[in-house]
Order: C-alpha cells, then sequence, then structure tokens
C-alpha cells in the first residue's frame, strides 16, 4: 500500500467508526431503481428547478425590485428618457448592459416554461399508471402542491419585471382577489397596500418569489424525494417484477452517472433555447402604466388556461346587501380551479374509497387495464384543452382566420361537451385495447404471412407471443365491483343509504373490464387446432 | 444584442444620413418652388386643371366605385355615402388596395392596388370636390426621420394603438371576426392617413388628440420597431406567450422525452 492510500484509509476509517457512514453507505449507494423514460420526467422538473435556482440567483445581483420611478437611460435606444420603474429600468439594465444577462433572463423563464411543463407531464405519467396509490399519497399530495405552488412562483416571476404585460396580469389577479366576496376589496387593498398598482407590491412578491416560495419548494422537493427513496420506487409490471422487490440498476454507479449526465442534458436544452429564442421581450412591451394594454395579452401557459376561462365566462353579477358579487370573475378565478386542484388533491382517496382497495401497490397499472381512470384523466386534460384554447382566441382568430366569437362560443360549448365524450372514447379505446391484448394473448401476433394448405385452404401464419409478453399481458388483476347489501342483518333496507347507492355505481363503473384470458382459456386453446 | 443597439442608434451617424437629409432639403425647396409657380399661374388654369381631374375622378368612380357607394358617392344599402370623407380616406383606401373592396366580407383587406397614382389623386380630387374633408398627405410632408421622438412615440402607441394593433405593431384580434393588421412594412403616409380617417372599427385621431408632431413620432417608433433586429434570439413573431408556451412543451419537454427514450432503451 501507498503512503497516500495509507492516510486515506485512515480518514475514512476515522470518519466510519464516528457516523457508520460506510454501512449506510453501502446500503444507500447500491439501492435499485427501475429504468424507464417516464419516470424521467420527474427528473426533468428537478433539474429544471436547480437550474431556476442558479439563474434567479445571477438575476438578484442586479435586480431592484422597486416601484421608485427613474427615467431610463440605458443601452435600448427606443425607451431613452421614458419614465419608469425602478424594476423595470433593471430588468431593461440587465437586458442590455449586464454581460449574459439577457441570456441568464431567457434561460430563466424558458426554464420556469420546462418545470411547470416537466412537472404536469410528471403528474400525468403518476396518475395514469396509478402510481398515487397506497402507500404513495402523501407524495401525490406533495406533488399537486408543488404545481400549485409552481404556477403561483411562474406568475409573480413575470411580474417582477413590471412591464405592460405583467401590469395586465397583476391587474386580472386583483380583480380575482376583488371578487372574493365581502373580503375580497380588503383583501386587495392588504396586498398592494393601497389602491391598485400602488407603491409595495413588486417588493413584497419579489420576497415571495426569490426566499419564501424557493425555501418552501426546497422543503417539498426535499420531504418528495426522501420518500421516493424510503417508499422505493414503483415499477412496470413485468416477468421477475413483483409487489415486494424493485428490478432496475443500483444507485451508484449506473444511476448515478446516468442522472448526472442527464442533468447536463437538461441544461443544454435549456441555455440552448435560451440563447435561440427570445421569451418575454420586455423592451417591447414598454413600462406598465394603468390605462395601457396590449392586444393579445396572455399569461404564460400554466396561466392560461385561467384566462381562458375568466374569457369565456358570460357577464353575470348579483347586487345583495350593497355588495355586488361578480359571479364572471368568481366563478372562473377562483371555484372551478379550487374545485379542479381540489378534485385532484383527494383523488387517490376517491378512488380507493371506490373501489374499497386499501391495499398497497407497488407494481404500476398499464393505463388500458384501468380504464375508468384512464377515461377521467383524458377527460380532464381534454377540458383544460379547450379552456387553454378560448385563453389564445385572439392569436388564433388572426392565424386560422377564425373570429374570436366563433372560438368563445365553440369552447363555451365544447367545455361541457368535449370532457364527456373524451371520457367516453377514451373508456372505449382502453376496452378495446384490452381486447386486442387478449387477442394477441390467445392467438398469436398476425405475422402477414400467407400460408396455402395442401387443400388449398389460406391461412395467416400467427405468432405466438413469448413467455414473458404474455405474462406481461396478463398480469393484472381483475377487480370486482363492491357488493353492497340490500338489506343488512336485521332486516333494514339499503343500510348504507344513497351514499352506498352510489359507491356502488361508482365502482361498477370503475371495474369495467375485458377479462384476461385464464390459464384454462390457454389450455383449450393449445390442444385445439393451433 | 450590443450590436443590435448600437445599429439602431447609429443612424444619425450612418453615413448616408447627411446625403439623406440634403435630398429630403432639396425635396422640401423644389416642392415649395412647384406650389409657388403654381400660385403664380393664372387662376383659371388651375381651376380647369382641376375640373378635369375631377371629372376624370368621376368617370373613373362611375366605373369603378358607383356599384357599391352609389352613383353620386351618396352610399347604398351595401356601402357607407363618401359625401365629406375627404381626399385623404380615398387616397389611403385605394392607394393600400382596400377599394374597390373584392368580396363583402368582414372587412377590406389589403391588396395590391388596382389604380395608380394619378388615378387616385383623380378619385380623390372628385370625392374631395363633393365636401370638405381631411386632405390626402403629401409624402415630403411625413419628416419622420428628421422630426419626432421615437421615445414618445412608443408611449404613444402604447396609450392609443397597442389595444388593437398589438404592442410591438404586429396587429391582433377584434371582435366578430374584424381584425386590426400588422404595421409592419406600412408605408408613413398611409399610417399617416389612417389616424386622420380611422378606417373601419379604427378611432379617428385628430389633430387634437394626437398633434401632428406626435403622430411623426408614432410613425418613427414603428419603422424602428420594424427595423429593430430581433435581440434575444428567434422572435417567435413577437405576439407574446402563447408561441413561447408552445416552444417550451414541443421543443423544450419534447427534445427531453426524446432523450429520455432514447437513455432508457440504451439501458437495456
Ligand atoms: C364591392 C363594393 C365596393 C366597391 C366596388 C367599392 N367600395 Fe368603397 N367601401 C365599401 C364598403 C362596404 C365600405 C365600408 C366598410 C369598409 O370600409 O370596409 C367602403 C368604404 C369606403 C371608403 C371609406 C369611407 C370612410 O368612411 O372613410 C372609401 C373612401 C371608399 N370606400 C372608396 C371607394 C372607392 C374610391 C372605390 C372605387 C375605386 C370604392 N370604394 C369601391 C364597398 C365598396
Ligand atoms: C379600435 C382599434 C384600433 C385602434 C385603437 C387603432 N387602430 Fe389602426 N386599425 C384598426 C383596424 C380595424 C384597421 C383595419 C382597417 C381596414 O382594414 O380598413 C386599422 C388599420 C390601420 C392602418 C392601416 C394598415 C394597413 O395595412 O394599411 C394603420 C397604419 C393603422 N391602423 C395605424 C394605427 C395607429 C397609428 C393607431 C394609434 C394612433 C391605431 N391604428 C389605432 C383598428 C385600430
Ligand atoms: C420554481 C422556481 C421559479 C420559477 C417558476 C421562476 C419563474 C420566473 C419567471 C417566469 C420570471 C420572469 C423572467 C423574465 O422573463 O424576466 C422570473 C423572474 C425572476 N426570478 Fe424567478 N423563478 C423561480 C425561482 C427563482 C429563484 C430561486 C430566484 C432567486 C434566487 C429567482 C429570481 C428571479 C428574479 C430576480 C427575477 C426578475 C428578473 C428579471 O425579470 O429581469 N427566481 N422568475
Amino acid at each position: 500500500m501507498k503512503k497516500s492510500e495509507k492516510i486515506a484509509g485512515n480518514v475514512a476509517n476515522y470518519v466510519d467508526e464516528r457516523t457508520g457512514a460506510a454501512k449506510w453507505l453501502k446500503k444507500n449507494l447500491t439501492k435499485v431503481f427501475p429504468d424507464h423514460w417516464s419516470f424521467m420526467l420527474g427528473e426533468v422538473a428537478l433539474y429544471s428547478f436547480i437550474i431556476l435556482l442558479l439563474t434567479g440567483t445571477f438575476l438578484t445581483f442586479w435586480f431592484d425590485p422597486s416601484m421608485r420611478e427613474v427615467v431610463y437611460n440605458g443601452g435600448y435606444q427606443p425607451l431613452s428618457n421614458v419614465k419608469m420603474s425602478a424594476a423595470y429600468a433593471s430588468s431593461l439594465h440587465i437586458s442590455f448592459d449586464v454581460r449574459g444577462g439577457l441570456l441568464m433572463r431567457q434561460i430563466h423563464h424558458w426554464a420556469a416554461l420546462i418545470f411547470m411543463a416537466a412537472m404536469i407531464a410528471h403528474l400525468m405519467r403518476v396518475f395514469f399508471t396509478g402510481a398515487f396509490r397506497k402507500p404513495r399519497e402523501a407524495n401525490w399530495l406533495i406533488g399537486v402542491g408543488l404545481v400549485t405552488l409552481g404556477i403561483v412562483e411562474g406568475f409573480l416571476g413575470y411580474s417582477l419585471p413590471d412591464d405592460l404585460l405583467s401590469g395586465t396580469g397583476l391587474r386580472i389577479a386583483e380583480a380575482i382577489l376583488q371578487a372574493i366576496p365581502v373580503a375580497g376589496s380588503y383583501l386587495a387593498f392588504f396586498a398592494f397596500g393601497g389602491a391598485f398598482p400602488g407603491h409595495v407590491f413588486i417588493p413584497r412578491i419579489y420576497t415571495v418569489h426569490i426566499l419564501l416560495l424557493p425555501g418552501i419548494f426546497l422543503a417539498l422537493i426535499t420531504v418528495h424525494l426522501m420518500l421516493v427513496w424510503y417508499q422505493k420506487h414503483t415499477q412496470y409490471p413485468g416477468p421477475g417484477r413483483t409487489e415486494k422487490n424493485v428490478v432496475g440498476y443500483p444507485l451508484m454507479p449506473v444511476y448515478m452517472a446516468k442522472a448526472g449526465g442527464f442533468f447536463f442534458i437538461v441544461f443544454g436544452v435549456t441555455a440552448f433555447l435560451g440563447a435561440v429564442a427570445s421569451i418575454n421581450p420586455i423592451w417591447l412591451y414598454g413600462p406598465y402604466t394603468p390605462g395601457q394594454i396590449s392586444a393579445g395579452s396572455q399569461p404564460d401557459f400554466y396561466m392560461g388556461w385561467l384566462d381562458g376561462l375568466v374569457r369565456m365566462s358570460p357577464p353575470l353579477e348579483t347586487h345583495a346587501f350593497g355588495h355586488t358579487i361578480s359571479w364572471n370573475i368568481l366563478i372562473p378565478g377562483l371555484i372551478v380551479p379550487g374545485i379542479l386542484f381540489t378534485g385532484m388533491a383527494l383523488y387517490p382517496f376517491i378512488e380507493s374509497w371506490m373501489t374499497g382497495d386499501k391495499r398497497e401497490h407497488h407494481l404500476l397499472d398499464r393505463p388500458r387495464n384501468n380504464p375508468n381512470r384512464t377515461a377521467l384523466g383524458a377527460m380532464s386534460i381534454a377540458f383544460m384543452l379547450v379552456i387553454l384554447i378560448n385563453g389564445g382566441n385572439d392569436l388564433i382568430a388572426t392565424h386560422f382566420y377564425l373570429t374570436i366569437n366563433q372560438i368563445m362560443w365553440f369552447t363555451r360549448i365544447g367545455v361541457f361537451v368535449v370532457p364527456p365524450i373524451v371520457f367516453i372514447i377514451t373508456k372505449r379505446l382502453c376496452l378495446a385495447l384490452q381486447r386486442k391484448d387478449r387477442e394477441i394473448v390467445l392467438h398469436g401476433r398476425e405475422t402477414g404471412r400467407l400460408v396455402m394448405l395442401p387443400h388449398g385452404e389460406f391461412i395467416e401464419v400467427h405468432e405466438e407471443l413469448s413467455a414473458e409478453k404474455k405474462y406481461t399481458l396478463t398480469q393484472h388483476e381483475q377487480p370486482r365491483a363492491l357488493e353492497v347489501p340490500d338489506t343488512d342483518g336485521r332486516g333494514v333496507r339499503n343500510p348504507q343509504g344513497i351514499k352506498g347507492k352510489l359507491r356502488a355505481r361508482m365502482s361498477q363503473a370503475h371495474v369495467e373490464q375485458v377479462s384476461a384470458p385464464s390459464e384454462s382459456e390457454a389450455k383449450a386453446l393449445e390442444s385445439g387446432h393451433h | 444584442m450590443k450590436f443590435g443597439i448600437a445599429k439602431l442608434s447609429s443612424y444619425r451617424r450612418h453615413r448616408f444620413a447627411a446625403p439623406a437629409l440634403l435630398l429630403v432639403a432639396l425635396l422640401g425647396v423644389g416642392s415649395t418652388f412647384s406650389v409657388a409657380s403654381a400660385l403664380t399661374a393664372s387662376k383659371a388654369e388651375t381651376q380647369s386643371a382641376m375640373s378635369t381631374q375631377v371629372s376624370e375622378g368621376k368617370q373613373i368612380f362611375e366605373r369603378g366605385c358607383s356599384s357599391c357607394h352609389g352613383l353620386n358617392a351618396e352610399g347604398s344599402k351595401i356601402a357607407p355615402a363618401l359625401i365629406g370623407v375627404g381626399a385623404a380616406s380615398v387616397d389611403f383606401q385605394v392607394g393600400t388596395g382596400r377599394m374597390p373592396m373584392a368580396d363583402m366580407s368582414q372587412q377590406a383587406m389589403r391588396k395590391p392596388p388596382v389604380y395608380n397614382a394619378e388615378q387616385s389623386a383623380a378619385l380623390a380630387a372628385y370625392v374631395a370636390s363633393l365636401a370638405p374633408g381631411p386632405a390626402s398627405v403629401n409624402e415630403a410632408a411625413i419628416t419622420w426621420q428628421r422630426d419626432g421622438n421615437t421615445a414618445q412615440g412608443g408611449e404613444l402607441f402604447r396609450t392609443n394603438c397597442a389595444m388593437c394593433h398589438n404592442f410591438a405593431g404586429q396587429g391582433g384580434a377584434l371582435s366578430q371576426g374584424k381584425y386590426a393588421p400588422t404595421l409592419m412594412g406600412v408605408e408613413a403616409k398611409y399610417i399617416y392617413e389612417a389616424m386622420i380617417t380611422g378606417p373601419q372599427s379604427m378611432p379617428i385621431f385628430n389633430d387634437k388628440t394626437i398633434s401632428p408632431a406626435e403622430k411623426l413620432s408614432i410613425i418613427k417608433w414603428l419603422k424602428a420597431a420594424q427595423s429593430e433586429p430581433s435581440l434575444g434570439g428567434a422572435s417567435l413573431g413577437r405576439t407574446g406567450p402563447v408561441t413561447e408556451g408552445l416552444l417550451a412543451w414541443v421543443l423544450g419537454l419534447g427534445i427531453l422525452i426524446g432523450i429520455a427514450v432514447w437513455l432508457a432503451s440504451k439501458a437495456r
């Protein structure tokens, strides 16, 4: 042993004897992670968050969160001598007079969009595969919290530069706040420290944007990852994969190397976008002045659906007891989003109540094997897309030669009609796919090869599936609908009341399935003519 | 981005700036001279020249416009009366090819003009002879290169025009299928005339709401916005966050998912 090695060994020993690190490391570094592309969506979100931390810190060095009025005198000529807030002026300064500043602003904003998109895609993966089931309900709740806070964080972020577009967004936010019955105007007054826009709002949201929410994010993400660690990752079904094991690669070195490499890929793609594609060109928007507004004022996409909802609501107001209740803002701005997000958060509990399934699940569902859930998810996505379309109605109108009114009415009706249709189609599609699975398990895959038999008959050669494939296609369980007793032991009819009936009805819809081929069916076929 | 800004601000110091100014000055002198000589010519002669132009205009009008606007421009069920709209309105509508209207769609679209400058002037003279209205604008009088203030123009534009024409003059949708067109590439003269005549859904901005000097500033800002290179990379149409969101999903997340699929398949 060389001298240096000996010293290193001694140091390691010293640390290990006092902390038990070796045992801990051995246990954790060999931890196994399954491998699938859809498991990397969460990673994309995590890495873009890290990019946001890095670029955001860079921006804080020059950003001046103040609504003090200044006269612009920087590098962007078309705005010279224009009066504006210090916040806007410093954002221009970052863009034009700080080396690499515009690149950093653009990477920050692209990373924010990718962060939100990746979180949403990750959430969809978790939903459609049933990864939220026991014991992972807590992590589902954290995820819903992260998405919600992400929307808020992004909105506050693009409100910081105090340009015309962000001011327009804040104005709408203020209107939504004010629409809350009774407390609304006080809340708005409190948030803005007086009449809109006031002087305290930018400094306040700055603290929230760079300190409070990032802190909460860090805490939530840490807990989220710790839970993944201790509950272990779920895996897709397949031969050798059970509810009791995890099949994959050890954390060290395979997974670590891959994850590290993937971080740089995410950084690379984000930086590439920041370098080649303009985002939030605040110098074109101009400084915010109440009374100015631009055609096509849209929020970022993660707020776009909310904007679309507000745009489509018909003018509805009631006057009562000297108060005006603006339903046209209250319903799309608060009530519908409230229902959506509460429903999303509670879904794991709703599903387990509906199915009566209280067991732990570590194997994922193939989306087609749970038609009801998959259809519900598709329906929600359809709803979001319809209202998102209305959020961009003016741009769609000019680019596709339609009228705003056509799109408005299409989405007003569509928001009620399209999601149910999507639900039905998706459910039928899932069942059809199940039927196809059953078909190819029993009869093999069509090869397209025709063979003429001696007596002149043509048949197509079917290739039998491998045992592994057969297993994968048939391993899922066939749930049964909950039985709700008509009478209980003492002869009381319908003991669980409406709730029980509803539950039975929902559970019945939920378990609608094409039965997977059973052992005996397969046997019968094998001994038959094939 | 440094380069872009330098380019914008360097117009004044451009090596062609002096010759260009000289040219503008010469044109100014020339037109003063021609006006002066026209004044000295006999009054009768002018009037007969005017009336031939008007009668020429009337002829063209009867052939090309009367089917919709009526034989004496008195209007009809399908088109408004043109009495009192002034030469500026005709110059704008005919010069930008909007009139004669091709199809009776939501709004007259900009097309290649049907009539040349002379015919258009004749039409304008004819309509102006019916009743007084805003006169057409002389190209040489629109001295936005020399006068006007870009930054002030930007503020005026955001206050008065951006709500229909978008923050960067890219155009936008109005209700019932109407739209405010893009202002990129519109000649200075027509921008000016659009402001004083207010075509269709656009309001009229007379000299009290926006002074002539301020109008020049607006034109100057529009021209600057048009020639401003895209400072942050591809401009994505300068229409705001919708295209950005689309790109983030398709290119951003799209590429990353593609790479994830590739990485996961490599592992096997
Ligand atoms: C096919 C029918 C049609 C024809 C042909 C037509 N116009 Fe028009 N014009 C309209 C309509 C409709 C409007 C009003 C709505 C609009 O501007 O789109 C109009 C508006 C105008 C206006 C604007 C009036 C205002 O209030 O400022 C002018 C000027 C005008 N036309 C001039 C002409 C001239 C000159 C011609 C012939 C070269 C002509 N039009 C031919 C249908 C027509
Ligand atoms: C209420 C909305 C509205 C406002 C405000 C408005 N415009 Fe317009 N503008 C329009 C519409 C609509 C048209 C199309 C008219 C047509 O097609 O005949 C138009 C046309 C124009 C055109 C002609 C473009 C072309 O393609 O030939 C110019 C130039 C123009 N506007 C400039 C301005 C300027 C400058 C301002 C601000 C001082 C302004 N507009 C304010 C609605 C508006
Ligand atoms: C989830 C995390 C975050 C999201 C979604 C987010 C989003 C945004 C967005 C969309 C903007 C507008 C950017 C622009 O176009 O100008 C912004 C601005 C800003 N962000 Fe963040 N951000 C996050 C985290 C952070 C962090 C951690 C910091 C600092 C430590 C930070 C500092 C800033 C600053 C200073 C600005 C204003 C700079 C400017 O606009 O010129 N952000 N943020």
